[in-house]
């Protein structure tokens, strides 16, 4: 079923929530953009299309995002850096279990301090979201695909 | 040119195999001398596995220093590989970086090539209508691609361009051939996915930071913190006897603060994972080593971290920067529980790796330095100054040995 206006601005403010929470912070909000028990997956494009599991980063509950996030700002040593996502192309469809399957592009740019930015990484979400924990959407999935597989050289923060 | 007379004028520092010009990281024409006398040469390179390539006219893609080769299977199963360009104008014959093709058919003038690169098809080669055509001696055998020597082991693929190169088990060494063996011990593989990142430093200094274990425990906060690399752990550095090769091997420890983190100034004792799925490795070889890190010259790296398997293949670009391909694998009979254990210690791998981020990021900022300063020379030290195999972390040995080969093969 196709999600009516309302429904549709919903899920677009969730993703402009998500990309606020990445590239200006608090980083540590952006795991309460999860369900508890959520799945969230940055998958190289060439895996995901032969069907091979293998993710760069694997999140399998809102805890696992939140030790992703602890480790990336206190022990991974790495440039400053800043991104800022783009994310367009927002479409919803709402399921027979409640719950909404979205797919999005997106693009992040990557300004290391001192450097000329950056396409970091550019792909799309494909996505599972429960438009109603405690009145808010949150994701359920997240799996981001990303053509860029030939990564130059690190990606620091989540996608 | 400036390049020239800069190679020209290379004299290794006085302190021979401690001391590193940092001229080889940046001059393009050492980087052509490497080309041709390290990747194009005798040495077996790494260009991927059995499982990849199962049927026959599979193929994959890849590189053996900057050059592009192509690997397949023929009709009868046998793996052949030869050079990724067409013998009449150089175009690239394949553009796909995996497949299943009969025939290889160049997409300029559609000569094609089987499956052993032997060409088989030369359009108008008889003219139109009496015009054009090849000469009368024209011969297509004169024209087929060079094949490349083909060695598999345990499911891996090695290549050559050496006709008759050594035997794959003694260019390894008996050392280095027993941990080879350790992984691939003819179980069949399974394949779990690929990462590929280019990192924008010199070749040598991936193989150089798989070689120090000294960075390990100070760089690597998390391995550390988590007690899964630390300098007072008890470890073997070990080499071949031309020193090309290399294994670093080590043994997982507790997550607390020792006289060996004293000088980590950042380490995390208080860090508790929310979700301890994360790490959450059990034994599975039969020795008690859970760290392996293993080098091979002059383009493989196969990594053992607890559970995550996975060889990296660095492919050089250019002076100042490589492509490190991943493959990580498991065994075909993982149970579900492994591999999602795999999949999971993954998170510290790869271009967003907990741990190989730190990688990545030193390298460059390491070719930034250097690039600034080629003049100038680094200092490898650590551990003395010989190249013999080591009981401990606290060392640069294999850095060493490393260069001790580097230096006869180059002539430098």
């Amino acid at each position: 079923m196709n999600l009516d206006l309302d429904q549709h601005r919903q899920l677009e403010a969730l993703y402009t929530e998500y990309a606020q929470l990445l590239d200006d912070g608090p980083l540590t909000q952006w795991p309460e953009l999860f369900t508890e028990k959520s799945l969230y997956l940055v998958i190289p494009r060439d895996n995901y299309d032969k069907g091979l599991p293998l993710a760069i980063m694997r999140c399998e509950s809102r805890g696992m995002l939140e030790d992703r996030i602890r480790a990336v700002q206190e022990t991974i040593m790495h440039e400053p850096r800043y991104l800022r996502h783009q994310i367009t192309n927002i479409s919803g469809h709402l399921g027979d279990t409640g719950l909404i399957s979205a797919v999005a592009n997106y693009s992040v740019f990557e300004v290391v301090e001192g450097e000329l930015p950056k396409i970091l990484s550019v792909g799309r979400y494909i996505d599972l979201v429960d438009p109603h924990v405690d009145g808010s959407p949150r994701f359920v999935e997240k799996r981001v695909v990303y053509d860029s597989v030939l990564v130059p050289n690190t990606i620091v923060y989540p996608l | 040119m400036a390049t020239q007379d800069s190679f020209e004028r290379l004299t290794w520092p006085d302190g021979g195999i401690t001391e590193i010009p940092y001229q080889i990281y940046t001059d393009p024409k050492i980087f052509d001398r490497e080309m041709s006398r390290i990747f194009c040469a005798d040495g077996w390179s790494y260009v991927g596995l059995e499982v990849e390539i199962p049927d026959p006219g599979d193929y994959i893609v890849t590189r053996i220093g900057n050059r592009s080769v192509i690997i397949t299977r023929d009709e009868q199963g046998n793996i052949r590989g030869f050079a990724n360009r067409c013998a009449h104008r150089g175009v690239k014959l394949c553009r796909q970086r995996t497949g299943n093709n009969r025939f290889f058919v160049c997409p300029y003038h559609q000569w094609s090539y089987d499956a052993r690169g032997q060409l088989r098809g030369v359009p108008f080669i008889n003219g139109v209508q009496k015009l054009g055509g090849m000469p009368e001696d024209f011969n297509r055998q004169d024209h087929n691609l060079p094949p490349l020597a083909i060695s598999t082991r345990g499911g891996v693929i090695f290549a050559s361009f050496e006709e008759n190169p050594e035997r794959f088990a003694d260019y390894l060494g008996e050392t280095n051939l027993n941990y080879f063996d350790r992984v691939f011990d003819g179980r069949e593989l399974s394949l779990l996915g690929y990462s590929r990142q280019l990192i924008p430093g010199n070749w040598k200094l991936m193989f150089e930071n798989i070689k120090d274990p000294y960075h390990a425990s100070l760089l690597h906060v998390f391995l550390v913190t988590f007690g899964l690399f630390r300098a007072d752990q008890k470890s073997q550095v070990r080499m071949d006897e031309t020193g090309r090769h290399g294994l670093l091997i080590s043994r997982k420890g507790e997550q607390k603060a020792t006289e060996s983190t004293r000088d980590i100034s950042n380490l995390r004792e208080d860090f508790a994972l929310n979700d301890p799925r994360l790490l959450d490795p059990v034994k599975e070889f039969a020795d008690d080593a859970t760290v392996v890190m293993q080098t091979i010259w002059p383009n493989l790296i196969i990594q053992q971290q607890s559970n995550t398997l996975a060889l990296r293949q660095i492919q050089p670009r250019h002076p100042g920067a490589f492509e490190l391909h991943w493959t990580f694998f498991g065994y075909a009979n993982d149970g579900e529980e492994m591999t999602l254990r795999r999949l999971r210690q993954a998170n510290l791998m790869s271009s967003a790796g907990l741990v190989s981020a730190d990688d990545s990021e030193v390298i460059k900022l390491a070719q930034d330095g250097i690039d600034a300063y080629r003049d100038d020379k680094g200092v490898i030290l650590m551990g003395g100054r010989g190249v013999e195999d080591e009981e401990h972390m606290v060392t640069e040995v294999a850095i060493r040995a490393f260069y001790s080969h580097y230096r006869r093969i180059m002539e430098l």
